[in-house]
């Protein structure tokens, strides 16, 4: 789960770039700019829910 | 980002004095750090800080101001649809070829030395009393060497997040005068890293998940920092505006005002909420509101009226305020110094509010919040993950955590031989089964 998160985190980021890059309208590349951002809360999330392992609790 | 005119002899001598002010940055984070940890961990402490800036204005020197660069100089890039991506500088390593005496450069590699050992201070907070020694210098070279001058180079050596403006019409591209995001985010993020590949201090949680109060031992340190703090921030802050953003001499007023206004409403706020909360406001947690209202400032300070500035303080205090309990109790995140809430958190909302308050330029420009943002999605999309590899590779190579025999010892007697107060009893209970 937390290299998917990472992926995601990559995935966003790429999104985001892409809208950048290639839209030239306003309405949709601030519309795929927020969308790449959701993408990387949904794998920071997941990084965040990969990592409650108390590892001190646990040596 | 347009780039930026030569500062004029004035501007220059100024910047050198402004320059000089930001180790009282460092010398503060390094007292809240110690502060904030245990007291049998105090003097190791002080020595990663040592170790820390030392490795980091060495290997910055060595190949980062190479890979950071300058606004003009040598660089490489990319062509995505049509339009250039400058991605790395390309200077030669050593500060060879790069003019020392009477030249900008100049001034953004001396800027650079101390901003980085800034950067590199901050996950020392989130891995006290359990970061081996070693440990924290080998991430301290891959920050410097790496991270920190990579991000660098894309917002204050003429990359292409400050080229988003004049590329793709977005604001004047992306804007952090101070280092909200090339200092303080950076190093939070790494903070953040660093806490989940080391875990939480032994008896920090208990096996239901509740965690345990395990305060500062030197409340005293951690104030008094906070003071420094803001010398070496002022410092900082105005430096950058100078040699990043053009901004004249005259400049520096208002940058000192809204740096100092910021600080202040964050920390009032922190200490209110506290107080409201709690019943008495608490110290470490109103100096986790003032370093927070620091790093927000640094990114609009130079673009904002007073009055914005005050708003930006009063939400980073909340922000902070709830985000070091949420890190704690929802997250499971052990960071002792607050490093992640008051550097990444703060960082990243001054980063924002550039966006929402700040009119940069004549007028203001659209789009500028777009940049932002722009901003914002490549420190969590691409520098978390990238510090987090980064540091779990070292980790692999090189276990970053103390034994469990070095943590009931505490760090000072463990990897230095001498604790900070010999006169100090350590306590053995807290290592007791619960």
């Amino acid at each position: 789960m937390k290299i998917l998160g990472f992926l995601l985190l990559l995935a966003g980021w790429a999104i985001v770039i892409a809208a950048v890059a290639l839209l030239v309208v306003e309405a949709p590349r601030t519309a795929f700019v927020l969308a790449g951002i959701g993408v990387e809360i949904v794998g920071l999330v997941l990084v965040i829910r990969a990592h409650p392992a108390r590892r001190g609790e646990h040596e | 980002m347009t780039p930026s005119p030569a500062p004029t002899d004035l501007a220059a001598a100024l910047c050198v004095v402004l320059i000089f002010l930001v180790p009282c940055a460092a010398a503060g984070l390094a007292l809240i750090n110690t502060g904030l940890g245990r007291s049998r961990s105090a003097s190791h402490l002080m020595m990663s800080s040592l170790c820390v800036l030392a490795i980091a204005a060495v290997v910055y020197c060595v190949c980062g101001f190479a890979w950071q660069g300058y606004i003009g100089g040598p660089s490489h890039s990319i062509s995505l649809a049509g339009k250039s991506w400058d991605w790395i500088g390309a200077a030669p390593f050593f500060l060879r070829h790069l003019t020392l005496a009477d030249s900008p450069a100049s001034l953004a590699a001396l800027l650079g030395m101390f901003s980085v050992g800034l950067a590199a201070l901050i996950p020392l907070g989130s891995g006290a009393d359990r970061w081996r020694l070693g440990a924290c210098c080998g991430s301290t070279v891959l920050l410097a060497g790496w991270t920190y001058p990579l991000f660098a180079h894309w917002v204050w050596g003429g990359g292409w997040l400050a080229q988003l403006g004049a590329n793709y019409g977005l604001g004047q591209g992306f804007v952090d005068s101070g280092g909200a995001s090339t200092i303080q985010a950076v190093g939070g993020l790494t903070a953040l890293s660093v806490a989940w590949i080391l875990g939480a201090r032994h008896g920090k949680y208990a096996h239901d998940g509740m965690p345990s109060a395990i305060p500062g031992h030197n409340g005293v340190f951690v104030l008094f920092g906070c003071l420094l703090a803001l010398v070496g921030w002022l410092g900082l802050n105005s430096a950058g505006a100078i040699l990043f953003n053009g901004a004249q001499p005259g400049v520096v007023a208002l940058v000192a005002i809204n740096t100092t206004l910021t600080a202040a409403m964050s920390g009032l706020m922190a200490a209110a909420i506290t107080h409201t909360r709690f019943g008495k406001p608490d110290a470490s947690l109103t100096a986790n509101g003032w370093i927070g209202g620091l790093a927000a400032s640094s990114a609009g300070c130079a673009f904002v009226n007073p009055a914005a500035a005050a708003a930006i303080g009063l939400l980073a205090g909340i922000l902070v305020t709830l985000s070091v309990e949420w890190f704690e109790l929802r997250m499971s995140v052990d960071d002792p110094g607050g490093s992640i809430s008051a550097h990444a958190m703060g960082g990243l909302w001054g980063v924002l509010s550039v966006g929402i308050f700040a009119g940069v330029g004549a007028g203001g420009h659209s789009g500028q919040w777009l940049a932002q943002l722009v901003g914002i999605a490549t420190l969590i999309g691409f520098v978390l993950p990238l510090t987090y590899g980064l540091n779990w590779l070292l980790d692999r190579v090189y276990p970053q955590r103390v034994s469990a025999e070095g943590e009931r010892q505490g760090m000072d007697l463990y990897e230095l031989g001498a604790g900070a107060y010999p006169e100090f009893i350590t306590h053995s209970e807290e290592f007791t089964e619960r």
